[in-house]
């Protein structure tokens, strides 16, 4: 893999993209598809905790949730991946033995990465040992708006080296890069450099994921495909918290990257509160009731 | 050259928003001889359901506000509405109240609201109790807000209805989504106006303009709705109340009354009725 050539990034036209994506917004997706969306949806669940409160016991309890979503409906899919803090993987692995879920882990001094390689590196290397199947990295934003890529892009691709067989997905943070063009030249640099997933935000800054940042970075991922036939995987993160948002978003990736995207191998949700929302969603189709939390489990 | 009139457009009322319908439909309000007064908003479930999650964002903070400051809050809806009389009381007499009738309704609306705010930090005493048991406990019970509770108003007395129906449900605590009247919504939507500009948090009262026969079934089975008051004397439509409440165990209260201007219409009680009885033991020295 090389360095991408930054001269031929195509710019972004910023109102475009918002015209292109408020189009998304407004299918109607009803009965069996909207069923079928939802789950779509919950089967690509990153149900995630990372906070600095975090105990081994609030891990044990996310597991528990992924692995049991709400046991009154029948036939739901279980969430893609639980994803937490390295010192809290294996206990995340512990908890998921058996099951088909994923236990990811953030790493490189999440989330700022304000640190040297070595401790990144390191870091990366601990969670995948205790057992982290994917490892989210997050770029140094930074060094890419001081203008230094290449720093960006030889981190990117030690960290892909430390990770061994684990998953790879690089961390933007696209709140902090301001202008969509900066979104573009980001996705591609974590592309080129080895990234399997791509993903908007930690979740810690405001604005985290959103529909013209990730539209952005479904097409860099559509224009590496064309030229190479790889896949890339996308994960938004951070502010999809209704059914009806993560709808939009599947609607939005199906008309962009099409189908063969459509499965939590290349796309996911980083969320907490979403997974609830949709099985509030999914118990209102099956009653006909609308539904209160009151009914479901606490995240 | 002679002035083109501005008329109003009445849009419903969530979270201290004025949004038209999501449904994009209205329906004719006439007066008498059967003159268009206005286009109102015909809600629709999903209205309701963004009122009820309008609704829920805010009950907590809203119970929580102090007994002073929900008293104050409605002794301001009150100041608001008073600045305001003669602009309800056109309306009311649009849809066919004589002058003075027109004039009293928005009288007692405003002294309903007054006697209300006076009662915010005194029906807890009157309601609590200290309960005697055999054993070494001190056991005592108190009022506590239902949370969220969906309201048909009267369909008659369109603007003292309501106020003598929402008054005592906000000054409990709870918060609250109308429908109005479906004979004359105009004056409830100028309500709101007067909501708006009282101090009261957003979310805490939302009020939708529609049909009764669309939007009760999902009033009465929403499961994040805690309780449901029901003005009115169609035994069907409270026979689907009590059979889809049941889903959530929701509380349901009947309002049959006829004359909300009669003074009798005025108690605690209707602050009760929208509260829990909390009983809590607490361990003493044998």
């Amino acid at each position: 893999m090389s360095f991408p050539d930054l001269l031929k990034i195509p710019k972004i036209d910023k109102l475009g993209v918002q015209e292109i994506v408020n189009r998304f917004c407004k299918r109607s997706i009803k009965t069996s598809a909207k069923k079928h969306g939802l789950h779509l949806a919950l089967s690509m669940i990153d149900l995630t905790t990372l906070e600095g409160k975090d105990t081994t016991d609030k891990v044990r309890r996310l597991c528990y949730k992924a692995s049991h979503l709400h046991n009154s409906l029948q036939g739901l899919p279980n969430v893609a991946a639980v994803c937490v803090y390295p010192t809290l993987v294996r206990v995340a692995k512990k908890e998921l033995e058996g099951t088909k879920i994923n236990v990811a882990s953030v790493a490189t001094a999440f989330p700022s990465g304000q640190s040297t390689l070595d401790v990144k590196l390191s870091d990366t290397k601990f969670a995948v040992n205790e057992g982290a199947d994917e490892v989210d990295m997050v770029i140094s934003r930074g060094k890419f708006l001081a203008g230094e890529y290449n720093f960006v892009y030889d981190e990117i691709a030690a960290v892909k080296e430390a990770c061994g067989k684990a998953h790879l997905k690089v961390i933007l943070e696209t709140g902090e890069l301001d202008t969509l063009d900066n979104v573009r030249k980001a996705s591609d640099i974590a592309i080129y450099a080895g990234a399997d997933f791509i993903k908007t935000s930690t979740g810690k800054i405001s604005p985290a994921a959103t529909m013209p940042v990730t539209f952005v970075m479904l097409n860099a991922i559509k224009d590496y495909y064309k030229k190479t036939g790889i896949k890339i995987g996308m994960k938004p993160a951070g502010g999809i918290s209704t059914a009806k948002i993560a709808l939009q978003y599947l609607v939005m990736l199906n008309e962009t990257l099409g189908y063969d995207w459509m499965n939590k191998d290349l796309f996911r949700f980083g969320a907490s509160s979403l997974a609830n929302d949709v099985l509030m969603q999914l118990q209102k189709q099956e009653s006909g009731y609308y539904q209160s939390l009151d009914y479901f489990s606490k995240d | 050259m002679e002035r083109i009139d501005v008329l109003k457009t009445y849009k419903i009322f969530i979270g201290g928003k004025f949004p038209r319908t999501e449904s994009g439909r209205y329906f004719h309000v006439k007066n008498d001889t059967g003159e268009l007064l206005a286009n109102m908003c015909l809600s629709s479930r999903k209205d309701f359901r963004n009122a009820v999650v309008a609704a829920r964002k805010v009950q907590k903070s809203w119970e929580s506000a102090s007994a002073l400051n929900k008293g104050q809050v409605l002794y301001r809806i009150a100041e608001m509405l008073e600045g305001r009389k003669s602009q309800f009381m056109d309306e009311l007499m649009m849809s066919g109240s004589s002058k003075i009738a027109a004039k009293k309704e928005v009288e007692q609306s405003i002294d309903r609201l007054i006697y209300y705010a006076g009662w915010s930090d005194k029906f807890q005493q009157i309601f609590s109790s200290v309960n005697p048991v055999a054993s070494s406990h001190f056991n005592f019970s108190v009022p506590q807000a239902m949370g969220v509770v969906s309201v048909i108003a009267p369909n008659k007395f369109s603007l003292l209805g309501l106020v003598s129906v929402v008054a005592p449900v906000i000054v409990g605590g709870n918060t609250c989504i109308v429908l109005s009247s479906e004979e004359n919504p105009m004056v409830s939507i100028s309500f709101a106006e007067v909501l708006n500009t009282s101090d009261v948090p957003h979310g805490v009262v939302n009020i939708l303009t529609g049909k009764r026969k669309e939007l009760i079934s999902h009033f009465a089975s929403h499961k994040d709705v805690n309780a449901i008051i029901y003005c009115g004397h169609n035994n069907k439509e409270l026979n689907e109340i009590e059979k889809l409440s049941v889903e959530n165990l929701k509380r349901v209260k009947i309002y049959k009354r006829k004359n909300w201007g009669d003074q009798k219409n005025q108690s605690p009680y209707f602050i009760e009725r929208s509260q829990e009885i909390k009983t809590i033991w607490h361990p003493t020295e044998v």
